[in-house]
């Protein structure tokens, strides 16, 4: 096999690729720009951090069911574990959002980078009102029957029954963490081909204003 | 000039200074470890809830009266759910905003037909009744303008329901099997055998709960548990769960529109509070291509707090 056959190989095409885009030292860097120093940085990390703590403890409800935790001590425990980790992810990355808009973070060809993590954030919040829908308690008797009226208004209804638990469980602990989860990988690996957004450069921004200013005279 | 200017709120400017260490491994793993050691504190302290999930059984022993008449208007076709349109059945119009009838378009993808759902089939099931046999006989043999006679003349009289000695009782007069069917309905509520019946229609295993959901949703009880759970739309609703447990506020933008006009009134409020969040959503998505709105952090320089270190370096 020659050398250049080798080459167009479509395996080895996509590695030339993935390594030209993300090489291994922007997906492990071991340095990064010293503007990268503040507290809100922090949440990005808690949000990733407390997302693979929901996935740990759904993974030990999913061992032994959906109705272990209602009369186990332990199960009631891990279900609380499960909860107070979702609590914190959403508390983690809507801070996170939140900051990322008022760094301008889709500066910089970035913009892949914000919609990706807008609708990963739209993916956890239907993964967790599945989980809510399919608690098999008071809660999910309530908040699903009033659901449903805005999910059916939409026509959704018709084949996102949020009356059906076994429908909502298997969404809840199948479809919605897999997309929660791809969405998430994207967003973190255009963060790392992007690198963090620079600062705003004042000066720069002054210069621009001046020339439009300029050219509408 | 004007392809090559710089564009504050789509640009980035070049990074020329300089670089920190940073251990991104280490700086996860102490990320796992603090934010366990807080979600296992929060566990630990506040738990979490699980109010039992109430049964039709629970409901009829609790609310008689309230059950009965929820099952009347099964019957009679008043309920949410008798009169509630697509997916369910044909008989409401459904929630329409301007021109579109999302619902109506999409059909019935999930019939209920209330009367034979919640009622006729599962007193079918009931054994050994030979006066509820009669009556169900008779019900079915009817012509469907007699059954209307029989259902209006019992409701007239329903407002003076009682129930004395474990049976619902009502001065109906020729209201032909009515009676016995709401007060049979009542009895086989009250013993649980109607969970398992709304329940059983596929078969041995099920994990839907349409049926028993929706007549629950039909009565008051529920809804009267859940304003104690301050639980309501009215309430902020969905975004709350039982106790006092954050629940899900992350939904309280969505929950806002229900609580001013006019969603808050309007026969369409599920559909109109939905355009408005998808019309929003879609705001946010595309924000960083929306001129105006992708200036504003440039504009409230939160930036320069966020950057401080660096601003004050430079």
């Amino acid at each position: 096999m020659s050398s250049t056959e080798i080459e167009r190989q479509w395996t080895t095409r996509l590695r030339h690729r993935a390594a030209g885009k993300l090489p291994p030292e922007k997906l492990l860097p071991d340095t990064q720009p010293s503007y990268v120093s503040s507290w809100i940085y922090v949440f990005g990390v808690a949000t990733l951090a407390s997302l693979i703590l929901v996935i740990a403890t759904g993974c030990i409800l999913a061992l032994r069911g959906p109705s272990w935790w209602h009369g186990s001590f332990i199960g009631h425990f891990v279900n609380s574990l499960h909860l107070w980790s979702v609590e914190v992810f959403f508390f983690a990355m809507v801070v996170h959002l939140w900051g990322k808009f008022f760094m301008g973070a889709w500066r910089g060809g970035r913009t892949a980078t914000w919609m990706t993590g807008v609708v990963t954030f739209l993916a956890s919040l239907m993964t967790a009102f599945t989980g809510y829908v399919s608690q098999s308690n008071f809660d999910s008797q309530w908040i699903s029957t009033q659901a449903k009226d805005g999910i059916n208004a939409t026509g959704g209804g018709a084949y996102f029954n949020v009356l059906n638990m076994g429908q909502m469980l298997m969404w809840h602990i199948v479809l919605l963490p897999l997309v929660a989860v791809i969405l998430t990988a994207v967003h973190v690996i255009l963060v790392r081909m992007k690198g963090v957004v620079p600062p705003y450069d004042d000066a720069a921004s002054a210069t621009s204003a001046a020339t439009t200013e300029g050219a509408t005279k | 000039m004007s392809t090559t200017r710089f564009r504050p709120d789509v640009d980035a400017p070049e990074y020329k200074g300089g670089y920190s260490p940073y251990d991104i491994i280490k700086e996860g793993t102490i990320a796992i470890v603090v934010v366990g050691i807080l979600v296992v504190l929060l566990a630990v302290v506040f738990g979490s809830p699980d109010e039992p999930a109430i049964t039709i059984k629970k409901w009829s022993n609790a609310a008689p009266i309230d059950f009965a008449t929820t099952a009347l208007s099964e019957l009679n076709g008043t309920s949410l759910s008798a009169s509630y349109g697509a997916p369910y059945n044909h008989n409401g119009p459904g929630q329409q905003l301007g021109p579109l009838a999302l619902a109506r378009w999409v059909g019935v993808r999930i019939p209920i037909n209330s009367a034979n759902d919640f009622v006729i089939n599962p007193l079918r099931s009931q054994p050994n009744n030979p006066v509820l046999k009669a009556s169900l006989t008779a019900w079915e043999k009817a012509r469907a303008s007699t059954r209307s006679t029989w259902v209006a003349n019992y409701t007239k009289v329903a407002g003076r329901m009682t129930f004395t000695h474990g049976n619902v009782v009502v001065p109906a007069t020729n209201a032909g099997p009515v009676p016995v069917l709401i007060n049979d309905l009542t009895h086989m509520a009250r013993t649980g055998a109607l969970d398992t019946a709304l329940l059983s229609g596929n078969g041995f295993y099920t994990t839907d709960y349409t049926k028993p959901l929706l007549f629950i949703a039909d009565g008051s009880y529920l809804g009267s548990l859940a304003q104690k759970q301050h639980m309501l739309g009215d309430q902020w609703g969905m975004m709350n769960e039982t106790g006092s447990y954050p629940g899900q506020p992350w939904l309280w933008l969505y929950t806002f529109w229900y609580q001013v006009p006019p969603m808050n009134s309007s026969h369409s409020g599920d559909l109109e509070v939905f355009a408005i969040m998808i019309v929003l959503t879609l705001v946010l998505f595309f924000l960083p291509l929306i001129p105006g709105l992708r200036a504003i952090p440039r504009k409230v320089k939160l930036y320069r707090v966020i950057w401080r270190e660096h601003y004050r370096d430079t």
